[in-house]
């Protein structure tokens, strides 16, 4: 992003978005061609599809785009990462607009406002075991945030224990204190892409 | 030849019949997998979408491992999702020297250090195909899967986006085809073999995971496959344990079952289904495993003799139909 560094001005959204994904995206270089959207499996559902999310970063439409379900209806199947002719990380992309909508807030807004919820219930077992612990995130989840599913998600937690396919108490790793000083440090040092 | 093993967190419990299935047939085919000791979770596709720095330095803990205890520069994934986050944080450490310098700071916190490209992240598809080959595969092959129509189903992660460690197409991979070939299994076309199960979608919007579910389970009908062949603990779940919500939500009646590629690599080989951890499946392999004269005892009392050949699983819907 050292194209950026010497303008005076504040960075656009677009170039914020891309100061805050690793490596080069190269999002600047998107065509508007929607070859993104065609690959996408799940883009049918998505309230805009990748093409379009791009022109709204890049007209500056910074609520719009955060307030979209796009990124977290985003499989990471990479299908468009690996199709785009501008060779544009796309589902890296995708990533950064999740983290930027959870940090302002607007993925509240978003319909797909339970999602970053799943990653962080996920997450909290993996930093408090080191592993991850399905019945623990199925219960926590869907008790906290959709009861109702809850209930029909009930069979199925069952039939995973009777083939012997989940675990009823966690998995703790021999290096959890390691494992968490290592990852203390890393949210210390925070911003870095 | 010897590879350091990172099972992953599914192959722990939800994928175990994963794990004993790939077990049982590294040890004939000459694989020595060596477990990581003491790895951790890779954080899925969950990590990165909240808090970017911790997701590589969780990754990168466990390539410091297997860095540090000397196993193998190779290591050997069986979870696409494992695969892919191992081979990305190796990959983006490599091309950006301030994520390497801010990994390894965090890492530091708990006396550990990595260096980018010291460890070779391979999927064991990839070893069994490559390193072992088909050749050596054929020649363990006792019971051949004669008659058994399989859909090979490779999913997203082992052929995109190439991060490191790619060993096929990422668009119409082959390499699986070729495997069960060997084995004597038929392999049907299946057009939709790279396209995603939905990975977490189950979770975040039913609609939206039931469809993607769907359309692979149809594609794998259209084409008559008794069994679908999968590579991944995700897919695996997606398309076995959530086949009956699948068939609920669109009134459909699949029942295909899916099994790990190993456990038909075993079965070739003349293991026990039991070993292979046949049985655990939602969607009851039996029938189908019974026209290769594969008999799978069930877990205390034996049920009646399982359903016929006639009830094998082709759908027919009226709306299907196209």
């Amino acid at each position: 992003m050292t194209a950026y560094a010497t303008t005076a001005r504040a960075p656009t959204f677009l170039e914020e978005v891309i100061a805050r994904t690793p490596g080069e995206p190269h999002l600047e270089r998107c065509i508007q061609c929607g070859t993104c959207g065609g690959s996408c499996p799940s883009g049918a559902d998505m309230e805009h599809t990748p093409r379009g999310l791009f022109a709204l970063i890049n007209a500056g439409l910074r609520e719009q785009a955060l307030c979209s379900n796009t990124p977290w209806y985003c499989v990471s199947c990479y299908y468009c990462t690996v199709r785009c002719p501008q060779q544009i990380h796309i589902t890296d992309v995708m990533y950064t607009l999740k983290r930027m909508a959870i940090d302002e807030g607007y993925y509240t807004e978003s319909t797909a406002r339970d999602a970053p919820e799943f990653s962080k219930t996920f997450i909290d077992f993996v930093e408090s075991n080191g592993r991850s612990f399905e019945l623990g995130l199925a219960t926590a989840y869907h008790l906290r945030y959709r009861p109702l599913n809850a209930v029909g998600m009930a069979p199925m937690a069952l039939g995973m224990l009777r083939r012997g396919r989940m675990d009823l108490t966690p998995t703790k790793i021999k290096g959890i204190k390691q494992l968490q000083a290592i990852l203390n440090k890393a949210k210390e040092l925070g911003g870095v892409k | 030849m010897k590879y350091g093993y990172y099972p992953g967190c599914s192959l722990e419990r939800n994928a175990a019949a994963y794990h004993q299935s790939a077990m049982a047939v590294a040890g004939p085919l000459g694989i020595d997998l060596v477990e990581i000791d003491d790895w951790n979770c890779c954080g899925a596709t969950e990590y990165f979408s909240i808090n970017l720095l911790p997701a590589y330095a969780l990754v990168a803990r466990n390539l410091a491992l297997a860095q540090d205890q000397g196993i193998s520069d190779q290591l050997v994934a069986p979870c696409s999702a494992c695969f892919l986050n191992l081979t990305k944080t190796d990959r983006y450490m490599a091309d950006s020297p301030q994520l390497a310098a801010d990994v390894n700071e965090a890492l530091a916190a708990g006396g550990l250090h990595y260096t980018p490209g010291s460890v070779r992240v391979r999927h064991l598809l990839d070893i069994i195909v490559n390193d072992v080959g088909y050749d050596v595969v054929a020649a363990h092959v006792s019971k051949p899967l004669t008659g058994l129509r399989v859909a090979a189903y490779y999913g997203c992660l082992i052929v995109r986006p190439g991060y490191g460690g790619i060993f096929d197409d990422p668009e119409h991979p082959t390499v699986m085809d070729k495997l069960l070939r060997v084995l004597g299994a038929e392999v049907v076309d299946f057009p939709l073999r790279a396209q995603c199960c939905g990975g977490h979608m189950t979770q975040i919007s039913q609609e939206v995971a039931y469809e993607m579910i769907r359309r692979l389970l149809k594609n794998a009908a259209d084409y008559e496959a008794d069994v679908i062949a999968t590579v991944c603990p995700m897919c695996q779940l997606n398309l076995d344990a959530y086949q009956a919500n699948v068939n609920q939500f669109f009134k459909t009646d699949y029942m295909i079952p899916v099994l790990y590629f190993t456990q038909l690599m075993g079965l070739a080989f003349g293991a026990s289904p039991l070993e292979l951890g046949i049985g655990k499946e939602f969607v009851d392999a039996r029938p189908a495993l019974s026209k290769i004269g594969v008999a799978v005892p069930s877990n205390g009392t034996p049920r009646k003799a399982g359903a016929s050949k006639e009830a094998l699983p082709m759908p027919r819907l009226e709306e299907e139909r196209s």
